[in-house]
């Protein structure tokens, strides 16, 4: 746990030798961005860090989802709504027994809207606009580009952000191929718009200027793409250059709120092998990048009580004498209980107990020696168990968020 | 073979394999070509993103554009835009660029993130490729993550509505004659029996459906917990947990038995939640869609020996 950044001292003031926690994390930070593989539980994660911070912060905090569980959207509020924030409403509060000292807010994000909102933000008129907004290269690319979806996340984090409605902001980042996509996305726009390639295609089809240098290019792009579709996309991007300024500055602007200070990054992860790898990569990522990575949150790992070496032992002798045990206990309460009135189904029992207890017990062991090797050390680290049932209440999410809370 | 296989998904040429991330897309995929590698098929697997996990699974080196033997009968190669584009100017145009590839694959790599589909076309088209053109019984694709895999399945069809002519027009009618034909391809989709995972899966089968030419071949349902007893069981279980008998129990086995009979209660309400989702996931899908269950493995470490393994339960549900 190392000594970070003038930030922590005057954290350090009110509280004298504390350790990080998530709570005093999320108390310092403006920004909370949650990321890691896939599967893992991110967006619940997000949820819950949110909402802990609005019952104990007092704060006013908003969750920003990509594509909540259908019971989580509902345990939000969030059910059947786009891109627009909602307030989580204080009856679910009430639902749940919690009396929230601050506010929470939900909003989903919704792709294809947020590009055209963006769009009709830096078009530099109406028809230019529409063009765009009808243009099947551009429908195509806001709807179904996959990594559309990285950089409107960072996007709208930036524009909810910049309208200053909120003390805490908890973005959740899309699925990605890889997760880094969502962090180059802002730079890959700004060089995307700034690029050459980018010069040669908003050259008129066709024009004389076309010279020595790009005709190969477009000798072959004719070949394989076929003169029409040519044509279409360099359409395409003689209307979007209109907006270059603005998108450049933009994606720039949202660069710089990532790596800012009051921005920290959450990777979520489990303790099984292919995740946990691809979570450590991601952190590293960010440690290279210069970016704050604040917390390393591990979720659903199994409980403590399937680690002891005495509880494999008494596993192992009920496993081993589970006939002589049913006797005896048949013997001592079987009379009191005709449930256990037949030895034969107290061995079947205790047999099958303890071959659950000592196969889970594997996986428990498997999941240490992963957390053991974990290389990368966080301000925080924060584990959560296992929860045997889904999340579909805001009491739900609490118990979930008491876990990382610290 | 003796008799016919109940779900005869080794016959098909071109298999994906997606599923929601963290649910054993890798491990399916793996496990499936090496199953057919067993049985005497000559198979290539393709990892589609690089992240390089699929040689663990193997353990072999990591893979590259050019495929390898990992296993007698298993070559594994690992997805390139740039050199299935290297690979494909060669072949379709015969320019000798070879050298000069760098600004032209800049170039196309950057119109194949301005046209969407392109360079679905190129990873695609080299797949449907090796099936036309190589020595395979069968290619597996560990595709990309549900989320992802109809942008690629169907970006023939986009590619077909943008392009009106050109060489690319040319590929696409014959990938898609070869995707849309079901003895040919087929999309096998994983998930766990959880909340999330079948709900996109439910999602993903709506979507190839509508939007795709690609047959739904299966369902895979990984990591099955097993039922660990009977109602009558329960019984017994429920009046052992009381405190009096628990407590004669500690004192016969010399311990605290309680974290054995509480780890019991977990793996019991745990395989009760699952049992949920698989029902709906079992209503959500079309029953022409055969499901494939795979137990959870209890095991210590992944590699070949589960890989091993998760074939041999694979070709169990399949009825090999």
């Amino acid at each position: 746990m190392a000594a970070r950044t003038p930030k922590r001292r005057a954290e350090d003031k009110q509280t004298p030798t504390a350790t990080p926690t998530m709570d005093s994390l999320l108390a310092t930070k403006e920004i909370v961005v949650a990321c890691g593989p896939g599967g893992v539980g991110k967006t619940t994660t997000a949820a819950a860090s949110a909402l802990m911070a609005a019952i104990n912060h007092g704060s006013k905090v908003l969750v920003l989802t990509v594509d909540p569980a259908k019971r989580l959207a509902n345990a939000l509020g969030l059910d059947g709504i786009g891109n627009t924030e909602h307030q989580v409403p204080a009856s679910a509060f009430k639902a749940a027994g919690i009396k929230p000292r601050g506010e929470l807010w939900a909003a989903m994000l919704d792709t294809k809207e947020s590009w055209d909102s963006l769009i009709s933000h830096h078009a530099p008129d109406e028809r230019t606009r529409d063009e765009i907004l009808a243009n099947p290269l551009y429908q195509n690319i806001s709807g179904r580009f996959v990594q559309s979806h990285d950089y409107i996340a960072m996007e709208r984090l930036y524009e909810i952000h910049s309208a200053a409605e909120y003390d805490l902001i908890v973005v959740d980042t899309p699925p990605t191929r890889n997760a880094l996509d969502f962090l180059d996305a802002p730079e890959r726009l700004a060089d995307f718009f700034s690029s050459r390639l980018l010069r040669w295609l908003i050259v008129p089809y066709r024009s004389k200027l076309v010279n020595v240098a790009t005709k190969p290019f477009y000798q072959i792009s004719d070949r394989i793409l076929g003169t029409e579709f040519m044509s279409d996309i360099s359409e395409f991007f003689i209307l979007f250059q209109t907006m270059y300024d603005g998108f450049v500055e933009r994606s720039e602007a949202v660069g710089r709120l990532l790596s800012d200070r009051r921005t920290t990054f959450v990777v979520v992860s489990t303790l099984e092998a292919t995740p946990l790898r691809e979570a450590e990569f991601f952190a590293e990522q960010l440690t290279a990048r210069k970016l704050h990575l604040g917390a390393i949150v591990l979720n659903k790992v199994l409980p403590d009580y399937l680690r002891g070496r005495s509880g494999a032992k008494v596993a192992e002798a009920m496993k081993d004498r589970a006939e002589d045990l049913a006797e005896g206990l048949g013997a001592v309460v079987g009379a009191k209980d005709p449930a256990l009135g037949d030895p034969s189904q107290i061995a079947r029992v205790l047999t099958e107990v303890a071959d659950s207890y000592l196969n889970f017990q594997i996986v428990a062991l498997r999941e240490m020696e992963e957390r053991a090797t974990l290389a990368v050390a966080p301000d925080v680290l924060a584990t959560v168990p296992f929860f045997d049932t889904d999340i579909y209440d805001l009491s739900g999410l609490l118990r979930l968020g008491e876990q990382i809370w610290g | 073979m003796p008799s016919d296989p109940l779900i005869p998904l080794l016959d098909r040429k071109l298999v994906f394999v997606t599923g929601k991330g963290g649910t054993g897309k890798t491990t399916v995929a793996s496990a499936l070509a090496l199953l057919a590698a067993t049985r005497g098929k000559r198979v290539l697997i393709c990892e589609m993103d690089a992240k390089g996990e699929l040689a663990g699974y193997y353990e072999s080196p990591p893979m590259a554009f050019k495929e390898r033997e990992v296993q007698p009968g298993l070559f594994a190669m690992s997805m390139d835009t740039e050199a299935a584009l290297r690979e494909y100017l060669r072949m379709q145009l015969r320019i000798p660029i070879v050298g000069r590839i760098g600004p032209v694959a800049k170039a196309f790599d950057f119109l194949a993130a301005a046209a969407p589909g392109v360079r679905e076309i190129l990873t695609v088209g080299k797949l449907c490729f090796e099936v036309r053109d190589g020595a395979w019984d069968m290619v597996v694709v560990d595709a990309q993550a549900s989320g992802h895999i109809v942008g690629q399945l169907a970006a023939p069809q986009a590619v077909n509505g943008l392009v009106k002519v050109g060489l690319i027009r040319t590929q696409t009618d014959w990938m898609l004659k070869m995707l849309s034909d079901p003895a040919v391809t087929g999309l096998l989709a994983v998930c766990t029996p959880e909340e999330m995972p079948v709900t996109e899966t439910i999602e993903l089968a709506a979507r190839v459906r509508d939007e795709t030419t690609v047959q739904l071949a299966g369902v895979v349902v990984n990591r099955v917990l097993p039922e660990l007893f009977g109602r009558q069981e329960e019984a017994v279980f429920e009046a052992l947990a009381a405190p009096g008998p628990l407590a004669e129990l500690d004192a016969l086995v010399d311990g605290d038995a309680s974290p054995v009979l509480e780890a019991a209660r977990l793996a019991v309400t745990m395989r009760r939640t699952r049992s949920t989702h698989l029902e709906r996931l079992r209503k959500g899908i079309d029953p022409s869609v055969p499901l494939l269950y795979l137990p959870f493995l209890f095991t210590r470490s992944h590699g070949l020996r589960t890989t091993r393994q998760v074939a041999e339960s694979l070709g169990e549900e399949m009825g090999y």
